[in-house]
């Protein structure tokens, strides 16, 4: 028996982690980290995070009787990940602030804060696995494939997996419910979220308005060989590969190919234009140990998305057929199978036609 | 978890046996509605008056002074807004509970100018500063009795005197009266809040004292009962306990004092000599149930959870609605940057605590420290 740190949502998947690990005989400490606020400090009352989470998060915990505690985590959550989030957007490169969280926020301050607890173990509801081979750690997706979240934590090593578990990455959603509904667990019906937490309503571009006004500076609208076409509303409300919402009627489909902050333009072009072949990365990290260039991986660049095919090189990735809507700042993981292997972020797009698209450099 | 040591005295404290006692047949026999005109209600009416006059007379004031409300919050909201609603401006400190700036908040989104009048680094007011403050127009000049994160004593009295007249004086006493000797001539102030649950009383009730001729112009409306001041059914069975507990509390002061303030002063002789904390303020500037302390390098939350582990139970002072430790607006208004303000935690003693509480808390304090060190 250990002391276990749960972090705690509100939501149905924390919820199980927790009572899974407390029947397993470890004393178990429930946390919900505030992550943002409004403008009296208060706790949200939308998106996530909000009263009525926290409360089901204390509920719950009141019912499996452990302790539990609500962490001001707002200044580490914004440095960590909103700072970064709009600082992104406003470098035209396309951020996911949940892998920045789990980076910086979950698995490093939280993390560390469980040693202050006296806690050997950080458990999360996250659907992900990790196994002991051979002396070494490997963290592979979660059993429920629909539900997989490896993705949002291939950034974890070694020393973070020692100290993490996620016993619901073992079952399916499904199962999940059912054994929050056996508990009489409050959250056990919950719906999923799956907006971005801070951004109440699910528009980022209105999040990106009031917080970041500069992200409003108007640009020309070009075609690839540099026909003004019209005018846009701000870089950071484009998307790379958005075919809608520019408020141009150009009779074709267009998509946005290109997006240079400096000048605060956005190319369009025809959907071959988005052609991506390669990536270059930064922030690499491996779980275990580096993979040699030149070895065949599985490339998964959206949370919710499959691995394609793809080929290991120096901090860059070739990918075995061309891919469409890949943009800087995208997180990608590299799997094995079911195994992750590492990650990284894209710093730049080697496309197919014209000239290496990329983003400035923070 | 075998016992608590419970030094959280100034966000709660039990409720004395006896007033339980005594508020029991409003509960069930004497269930009247105090407005009403038969038997049942007529007693509990009679229970009711005889409530106000108990209060009135142990902060030496007249029932018809005595405004019977829901809290301590509900009091200053009233006191702010009762006197903004007269007209006026509203003087107050940046130290004040969020009750009292969340009201004057309030009045100033709606019109009324609002003056907040900082602290040194004391955490003390300045009455000379409060009466500068002051505009011909101002309404009501608000000023805490004692401070409820740090136990830092108010010159409620030299304010008044400063005042001089010029505006009605609010205090919020609702820390100060489980250990101050409380008489509103003495203090000189025309407006006072109490809260019962803070001194042996139940929850859910409180006092607004309302000097005579001190106009007030209601907040919550409807049948008129409080003369007015205080719309809603008398909560009968709260005034006989408040009653009962003001009474017992201002019995038991002396020793409340003597025992509280001994358990306090043993408590912050073993941090101090550990040399693991310093107090925020000036001890002697408190009352003799606060100690609040800074740990170089410990984040408060951190050491708030290790501590209810160990049983014992504290409060980091200030926390948003969530339960999550907030940088403190008292600290901040002294000169405290954030970062220390997010080390300091309070200890409170009250009428249940022991010397032995002091020590062995402290003890556990120490244990608490030495696994993150």
């Amino acid at each position: 028996m250990s002391r276990v740190l749960v972090a705690m949502s509100g939501g149905v998947d924390s919820s199980v982690a927790a009572a899974l690990v407390q029947a397993e005989g470890h004393e178990v400490i429930g946390v919900t980290m505030k992550m943002w606020s409004g403008p009296n400090g208060e706790a949200p009352t939308s998106g996530c995070c909000t009263v009525s989470d926290t409360e089901d998060a204390r509920r719950v915990a009141a019912q499996l009787d452990i302790p539990y505690y609500v962490l001001d985590y707002t200044d580490r959550f914004q440095t960590g990940v909103i700072d970064r989030f709009v600082d992104d957007y406003l470098h035209g490169r396309t951020p996911n602030p949940c892998v920045e969280c789990n980076r910086t926020v979950k698995f490093r301050h939280l993390l560390e804060q469980a040693d202050d607890f006296d806690c050997d173990v950080l458990v999360t509801g996250h659907y992900a696995r990790i196994r002991r081979v051979d002396g070494r750690l490997q963290l592979l997706r979660g059993v429920d494939q629909a539900k997989d979240q490896s993705y949002v934590l291939s950034m974890l090593g070694q020393g973070q997996l020692a100290r993490t578990r996620f016993p619901i990455g073992e079952i399916d959603k499904g199962e999940t419910r059912r054994i929050a509904a056996g508990l009489g667990l409050r959250t056990a019906g919950k719906a999923e979220s799956m907006d971005i937490c801070f951004v109440t309503g699910g528009d980022y571009r209105r999040f990106l308005r009031s917080v970041a006004p500069e992200s409003e500076r108007p640009g020309p609208v070009v075609d690839c060989d540099g026909t003004v076409l019209g005018e846009h509303r701000g870089v950071a409300t484009v998307t790379i590969g958005q075919r809608k919402g520019l408020g141009l009627a150009l009779g074709e489909p267009r998509h946005v190919i290109d997006v240079i902050p400096e000048t605060a333009t956005v190319v369009l072009g025809r959907r071959h234009d988005l052609a991506v072949l390669g990536v270059e990365l930064e922030q690499v990290t491996w779980v275990d140990r580096p993979l040699e260039p030149g070895a065949p991986i599985g490339l998964q660049y959206r949370a919710h998305g499959e691995a394609v095919e793809a080929v290991m090189g120096e901090a860059a990735v070739e990918f075995e057929a061309a891919q469409y809507g890949v943009a800087p700042g995208q997180t990608v993981a590299f799997y094995v199978g079911e195994r992750v292997l590492g990650s990284g972020v894209i710093s730049a797009t080697r496309k197919l036609v014209g000239p290496l698209a990329t983003a400035n450099p923070r | 978890m075998a016992s608590m040591i419970y030094l959280d005295h100034a966000a709660t404290t039990p409720m004395r046996p006896e007033v339980w006692e005594a508020m029991a047949p409003y509960a069930t026999d004497v269930f009247g509605n105090a407005s009403g005109s038969h038997g049942v209600a007529r007693r509990a009416k009679n229970a009711l008056e005889e409530a106000r006059e108990r209060v009135a007379a142990v902060i030496g004031a007249r029932p018809s002074e005595i405004v019977f409300t829901s809290g301590g919050t509900e009091s200053d909201n009233l006191a702010i807004k009762g006197r903004a609603g007269c007209g006026g401006a509203i003087v107050t400190t940046a130290v004040e509970h969020e009750a009292v700036l969340g009201a004057a908040d309030h009045c100033a989104r709606h019109g009324s100018p609002l003056v907040l009048v900082g602290v040194d680094r004391s955490g003390r007011v300045s009455p000379d500063e409060v009466a500068a403050a002051m505009s011909p127009n101002t309404g009501v000049v608000s000023v805490m009795a004692v401070n409820n994160e740090t136990g830092v004593i108010q010159p409620v009295r030299g304010i008044a005197d400063a005042v001089a007249g010029r505006a009605p004086v609010h205090t919020d006493a609702v820390q100060a009266f489980a250990t101050m000797d409380l008489a509103v001539d003495d203090l000189g102030v025309d407006l006072l809040s109490l809260s019962g649950h803070k001194f042996g009383g139940p929850k859910g009730t409180g006092v607004l004292y309302v000097r005579e001729g001190v106009g007030l112009e209601a907040v919550t409306h409807g049948g008129g009962q409080e003369l007015g001041r205080r719309s809603g059914t008398s909560n009968v069975m709260g005034a006989v306990g408040l009653a009962c507990a003001m009474e017992l509390a201002a019995g038991d002061r002396q020793r409340v004092r003597e025992v509280g303030g001994a358990a306090r002063d043993a408590f912050v002789a073993v941090i101090l000599d550990a040399g693991v904390g310093e107090t925020t303020v000036d001890i002697d500037a408190t009352i003799t149930s606060h100690a609040h302390v800074r740990f170089p390098g410990v984040r408060n939350e951190t050491l708030l959870i290790r501590l209810d582990r160990l049983g014992v139970a504290v409060s980091v002072g200030s926390a948003c609605a969530s339960g999550a430790a907030t940088v403190s607006h008292v600290l901040t208004a002294m000169g405290v940057p954030p970062e220390s303000a997010r080390e300091s935690l309070r200890f409170s003693f009250g009428w249940t605590s022991s010397v032995e509480d002091g020590t062995a808390a402290a003890g556990l304090v120490l244990e608490a420290l030495d696994g993150l060190r």
